[in-house]
């Protein structure tokens, strides 16, 4: 295969990449300028629809379709949410997308309003990415004083503001109900569904909430069209019907024990085992890996020996994973412990979980215990029961919760007792406490 | 006296055009002011639930929700010092990291030094993976923070130049 030509990271590292007149050299605002000119905003929608880009924040729904959910002839006004709040342990794509080229993602932000009739962008931005924030908000201003943004854009009857919004380290704050709440100044406490946001959500109004790496995707899909976007990637399983496909370019984050860990553009599909080998300069300390998360940790564990699995959005199902996730790899070698990354990924879930529902917030407060037994060496053989229930009947797929948080949180837990359960029980077994350093203080 | 100056009070109007909704304004305004005083006083929360139109229980209730803003009653030092914990960093050491910098500061994470110029703290991941273990000083990422590079930070953050 041919070397793949990054378009998302195709700019960064440039000299003067984030701002508008390098953009603009390099052929940007093209794409806006042909959907005002040539394109109705219903027209704008099909070529989404047709170049079956699917959301890049985790949950994989179809872009254009999602765009078509907002009611029909609405008197206004709609709101698009922007999603950067990109907490996904193990993630940081979207960083790198608004750093270092930040008009791309503001053009897919300007044409995904123009599509969608929306009047005002809020952009909510995860506070711990303060470059990047300080990058979007010269980005924003260099719009405003260019007619790129306000009334009349581009001497059309377009008109849009878009804003920054910062969170406040708050992991739920990504989902997009929970997000929608935060932004409005409340609790970020996700609400229940239906009604979905396309219906009512920010300001009780109808709401297109979407992903950075998506947006980023929707300027180029305008400037190339929806058959360049599906010479890209891997086509709908002609046996699964309701498979969307997993078409375009894709970002990966690649970290944990690799040799050089880092954020690499390929085609949708890639597997973890050539990410790893020739893209991440393969397992650190001539080790062998043990495993890896492959799609943020909410995605569930895959064992070395499930390398080969393609990282597409059917992928990682195949191999008992929750899906493709946000696609960031994150390798451990065959001397860690799967204790300690389970202890590790136990207590951020339970430090995270919002606390509504109770078997999400109880739940991912006794695998987290059950966990921090274990590296005390007072694990018992029952508990491995007890997690695996627990994994299974906490999230939205068993019913028993409001977000898919709790989803999130069964899954690596359920996929370690089942893909680990001889080195969990010889841990139990030995009674050894956990090699690697407690941490002095261990608030929580 | 009231808790809130002119200069605070007009960056919060600021913010009122933007949103629908005078609420959408708490956690602009929150942020405003704990940048500002490095905490949020009862006071203060009384002044934006005023400007805002909303009860100061409303105001309390979302800003207890973040674990990110500091009461009156443990303000922020000059400095916070954000250390990730969550799986790429602990793979390369950020919970040692985090160890090493509570004993070097002698302090828990949550609390400030005794100078008041550092206030440490654990993080989820920072998104800059690639950089583990990864801290982050206020709102900029630093990668690859070994012991070493961690005390140089210290260092800096604690030299009366650093502004
Ligand atoms: C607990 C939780 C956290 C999430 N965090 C993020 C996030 O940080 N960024 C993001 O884009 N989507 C996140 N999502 C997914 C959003 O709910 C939503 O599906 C997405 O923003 C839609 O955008 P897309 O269709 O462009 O992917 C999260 C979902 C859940 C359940
Ligand atoms: S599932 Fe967990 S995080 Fe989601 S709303 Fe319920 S308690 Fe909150
Ligand atoms: S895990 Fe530490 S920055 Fe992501």
């Amino acid at each position: 295969m041919a070397e793949f030509e990054p378009v998302l990271l195709r700019r960064v590292g440039k000299v003067d990449s984030a701002a508008l007149s390098t953009y603009r050299a390099d052929g940007g605002y093209r794409a806006l300028t042909k959907a005002l000119n040539e394109m109705s905003p219903a027209q704008v929608v099909e070529l989404v629809k047709d170049s079956g880009l699917r959301g890049r924040g985790g949950a994989g729904f179809p872009c254009g379709v999602k765009w078509t959910f907002l009611p029909k002839d609405h008197p206004g006004p709609i709101y698009l949410c922007v999603n950067a709040d990109e907490s996904e342990p193990c993630t940081f794509n979207n960083r790198i997308l608004m750093e270092d080229d930040p008009h791309q993602v503001l053009e897919g932000i300007l044409l995904a309003c123009y599509a969608t009739r929306a009047s005002t962008a809020y952009l909510y931005l995860r506070y711990e990415y303060g470059r990047a924030y300080r990058v979007l908000q010269s980005a924003i201003d260099e719009l405003y004083a260019a007619n790129l943004l306000g009334k009349n854009i581009l001497g059309k009857d377009f008109h849009l503001d878009v804003y920054l919004h910062r969170g406040a380290a708050a992991y739920i704050c990504g989902e997009e109900t929970g997000l929608i709440e935060s932004l409005e100044g409340k609790r970020g406490w996700p609400r229940i569904k239906p009604p979905f946001p396309a219906v009512e959500g920010a300001f009780r109004k109808p709401t297109v909430v979407n992903n950075i790496e998506t947006l980023a995707c929707v300027t180029h899909i305008i400037d190339r069209g929806s058959a360049w976007f599906k010479s890209i990637g891997v086509p709908p399983d002609p046996k699964n019907p309701r498979d969307a496909g997993s078409y375009g370019p894709k970002l990966y984050c690649i970290s944990g024990h690799v040799n050089k860990p880092c954020c690499v553009e390929l085609p949708l599909g890639v597997t973890v085992r050539e990410l790893v080998e020739k893209y991440g300069g393969g397992v650190w300390k001539g080790r062998k890996a043990k495993g890896c998360i492959p799609g943020g940790i909410s995605m569930g564990i895959m064992t070395e020996s499930e390398f080969d699995t393609p990282l597409d959005f059917n992928g990682p199902g195949r191999v008992g994973c929750l899906g493709l996730g946000t696609a960031a790899v994150t390798i451990f070698d065959d001397q860690t412990s799967i204790v300690d990354v389970l202890y590790n990924i136990c207590r951020f879930f339970a430090h995270e979980s919002c606390g509504q529902c109770t078997p999400c917030r109880e739940g991912t407060g006794w695998m987290f215990k059950i966990m921090e037994r274990f590296r005390r060496g007072q694990g018992r053989i029952e508990d491995l029961q007890i997690l695996e229930e627990v994994g299974k009947s906490i999230g939205i797929m068993p019913g028993t919760t409001i977000c898919g948080l709790a989803d999130g949180a069964g899954w690596p837990v359920k996929n370690a007792v089942a893909k680990f359960r001889l080195e969990l029980e010889e841990f139990i077994k030995k009674g050894v406490q956990s090699e690697s350093a407690l941490p002095l203080a261990m608030a929580n | 006296m009231p808790a809130l100056n002119p200069e605070i009070r007009r960056k919060i109007e600021s913010y009122l055009p933007r949103y629908p909704s005078k609420q959408a304004v708490t956690l602009p305004a929150l942020h405003i002011v704990h940048d500002e005083m490095r905490c949020v006083s009862n006071a203060a929360i009384e002044e934006i639930a005023e400007m805002l139109d909303l009860a100061p229980a409303e105001v309390q209730d979302t800003m207890s929700f973040y674990e990110f803003f500091h009461t009156e009653e443990a303000p922020m030092g000059k400095t916070r010092l954000w250390v990730c914990r969550s799986l790429a960093c602990a793979l390369r050491g950020g919970d040692e990291l985090l160890s090493h910098l509570c004993r070097k500061l002698n302090v828990q994470p949550g609390d400030t030094t005794a100078d008041g110029k550092i206030t440490l703290e654990f993080a989820e991941c920072l998104g800059a993976c690639e950089g583990a273990p990864a801290v982050m000083i206020d709102d900029e990422h630093e990668h690859n923070v070994t012991p070493e590079a961690a005390e140089k930070i210290v260092e800096r953050l604690r030299t009366p130049l650093a502004g």
